[in-house]
């Protein structure tokens, strides 16, 4: 079964496309890396994918669902990380994470779990605002995954990590996770290596989907251009 | 897909929401401060030492319904800014308990305000004693508070993630609470009278009912589709 | 499409409105109290009635957007509350004026349809400005169509709400229409309401076939693959636009 399954898929802004006319499919288990230059729809095609965003044309399907109309049996069922960490400056991580748990439905023994595995549990007490930048991810990729999400929806998941911090939440979010995952990134190589699957997005319209090994380093280059 | 109950997901955006509020105490002093500025205001303003009366109803219930907009302004907004109304979306949870949480919000906000601002109130510019007025008072603000938590919680929502939240906030929501004000000031004017001649009228109460429920049912119904993007 | 019918509907308004200034001005007779001012009642009531119609309208208009998320209802809603809003700015000078003639002053607080009515005008006065607030189209026409539908509801409920205060004592036109106006009268303000009423479809007509004209002509320049007319960033709008409703029908 496909995790993902696109056809034809448009998102507009008034009078821009932001989205047009995407098709593809990622399979469960799969890894898929969207690429492109800065407003080429990556983000959109994640929100799209998130069920924050309504599809205006074509078909889109999400964890065995249509959406828009399937939304609220999907939801609860992916992770979004996104740019901002989605949680309250003035509250501690715990404080957060606890907030999550209780929207999702989740017994507050996963947050210990989580917070240990990002090694963040010593400072789990300090409010937001308090952290670096590569803390405050560390305590969001905690939220993304602690309803156990089938559907990992990152966008530039590395951002403010130091190659340690990488090491320690790799388990988590990347490869070896096996999670089914769309990684949204501006580090082309860095994405190919972990991808199943590639995506060059330029403009909103789809340039290439290929498998890593099919492309030549002359695409990546072109899709910049 | 089983949904965390409703129960559960409001109470813990109420304590996360009191926390949030108790850390940065970005509306509560303001609202406070705001009513006891206001009674002097209306003292050099209208030039008296004390209210009876209509006009002491209504000096009370307009600076109420001034101060609740500075939280109604404030309610959503950490919501709107970091990024929460996308967590929120993204759970499984009912919208409406985002909603209902906010009403909750705003009501625990005004009764905590009119804790302070009545009995200023009564001890400024009250003429007649408050002690007769109370037991009546009391209906007076909670189905007064009610309107105000209703209409502020769906205007809030409405306003916050426009581009002039602080001038549309109060612009919109304050035409929707004049029947509120009015409402409740009638309702208070008698037994704010000197002499205490007035009887309460009964269609007050049953007004302001009336219009809490029917604001109450709109908000609930239009309230997911200012979630969406 | 709206432009169908357009000019025989145009006639027939222009038609009535003519007969109806005809008729109130030399075939109704001269009120005994108010004299020739009373003419204005002819004018004032219907355009009240009218106006606070299309509110109640472009909140069902809103329904109908919020249900289909089709962006031509939107338009319909806002083109409604656009015209109803210039009906009410006229309802309310010539209140202003009747008020003037038969109470001696230019507003008068004890009439309780003109206080809810200067209320619900202030409160739709905020639907162009919180649209020109939201820069993405398809969440201004949504945030536009939850403001419609609560605005939309807020009148009649405001309405039966101010005439509850006790202060109000004079007694109130509308229920006079039915009961004490002589015969002529009568006749005359139904002719009057008829005229309106065709004055404010036409005027939503003519307006929703504008709006869709420009919408139609934006989208075939975009097909032709022409560049907008304007240069630089895309400039904020309080007006719908139909862009996002799909293809182009």
């Amino acid at each position: 079964m496909s995790a993902v399954a696109l056809r034809a898929l448009t998102r507009r802004y008034g009078e821009r496309t932001a989205l047009a006319e995407l098709t593809l499919s990622l399979e469960t288990g799969q890894t898929l890396a969207v690429l492109g230059p800065n407003g080429a729809g990556k983000t959109t095609l994640l929100r799209l994918l998130a069920t924050l965003l309504r599809p205006h044309d074509g078909e889109l399907e999400v964890l065995g669902h249509r959406l828009p109309a399937d939304g609220w049996l999907v939801r609860g069922r992916l992770g979004l990380l996104a740019h901002e960490p989605m949680l309250y400056r003035e509250l501690t991580v715990r404080e957060n994470l606890r907030l999550q748990a209780k929207l999702h439905g989740v017994a507050p023994a996963r947050i210990e779990e989580l917070l240990a595995a990002v090694a963040l549990d010593r400072r789990g007490n300090e409010p937001l605002r308090t952290l670096s930048r590569g803390l405050v991810q560390r305590a969001a990729i905690c939220r993304t995954l602690l309803h156990e999400p089938e559907l990992l929806l990152l966008d530039e998941p590395y951002a403010n990590l130091d190659p340690a911090a990488r090491q320690i939440v790799e388990p988590l979010i990347g490869r070896s996770s096996g999670r089914t995952r769309v990684i949204v990134s501006h580090d082309p190589q860095a994405a190919v290596n972990e991808a199943d699957l590639v995506l060059g997005l330029s403009r909103g319209r789809s340039v290439f989907i290929a498998a890593p090994a099919e492309l030549d380093d002359g695409a990546l280059a072109r899709l910049y251009e | 897909m089983t949904r965390p109950a409703s129960s559960t997901v409001v109470l813990a955006l109420l304590r996360a929401q009191l926390r949030l509020e108790l850390r940065t105490f970005e509306s509560l002093p303001a609202m406070c401060l705001f009513s006891v500025t206001a009674f002097l205001l209306f003292h050099f303003g209208l030039d008296v030492d004390s209210l009876s009366g209509n006009l002491a109803s209504g000096v009370l219930w307009v600076t109420l319904l001034l101060a609740a907009l500075l939280a109604i302004n404030r309610v959503y907004v950490a919501d709107a800014e970091q990024g929460g109304f996308d967590a929120f979306v993204l759970s499984p949870a009912e919208r409406s308990t985002l909603l209902l949480a906010k009403m909750l919000v705003l009501l625990i906000y005004l009764a905590v305000v009119e804790l302070v601002a009545v009995p200023a109130f009564a001890i400024l510019l009250l003429e007649p004693s408050l002690w007769q007025a109370l037991p009546s008072m009391l209906g007076a603000l909670v189905l007064g508070n009610l309107g105000i938590a209703v209409i502020g919680a769906l205007v809030g929502a409405l306003a916050v993630r426009t581009q002039a939240r602080d001038l549309l906030g109060p612009l919109v929501s304050l035409p929707l609470l004049v029947p509120v004000l009015l409402g409740v000031a009638r309702w208070t004017a008698p037994l704010f009278d000197a002499p205490r001649a007035g009887a309460v009228a009964l269609r007050w109460p049953l007004v302001l009912a009336l219009y809490d429920a029917i604001f109450g049912l709109i908000a609930f119904a239009l309230f997911d589709f200012l979630l969406e993007d | 499409m709206y432009g169908k019918g357009l000019r025989p509907l145009s006639l027939i308004t222009a038609a009535s409105v003519a007969l109806t200034l005809v008729a109130a001005l030399f075939w109704a007779p001269n009120d005994a109290y108010l004299g020739f001012l009373q003419k204005i009642f002819y004018v004032h009531v219907p355009l009240a009635i009218l106006t606070l119609c299309g509110f109640v309208a472009a909140g069902l208009m809103a329904i109908a957007h919020l249900r289909t998320r089709d962006p031509r209802w939107d338009m319909r809603s806002y083109v409604a509350i656009h015209i109803s809003l210039i009906f009410g700015v006229t309802v309310l000078i010539t209140g202003s004026i009747w008020a003037r003639g038969a109470w001696g002053h230019w507003w008068v607080w004890n009439d309780p349809t003109l206080v809810s009515f200067l209320l619900v005008m202030l409160l739709y006065a905020t639907y162009q400005p919180l649209r020109f607030a939201i820069e993405d189209p398809e969440r201004q026409a949504r945030y536009a169509s939850v403001f419609a539908i609560t605005a939309g509801a807020f009148v009649p409920i405001n309405f039966a709400i101010v005439r509850l205060a006790p202060a109000y004592v004079h007694p109130r036109t509308l229920s006079n229409i039915s009961g004490n106006l002589p015969g002529r009268m009568q006749v005359v303000f139904y002719l009057a309401l008829f005229a309106i009423t065709l004055l404010w479809i036409t005027l939503w007509r003519f307006e929703m076939t504008a709006k869709h004209v420009a919408a139609q002509t934006r989208r075939l320049r975009a097909l032709l693959g022409e560049e907008s007319d304007e240069e630089g960033p895309v400039r904020r709008s309080a007006a719908p636009s139909l862009t996002h409703a799909g293809s182009v029908s």
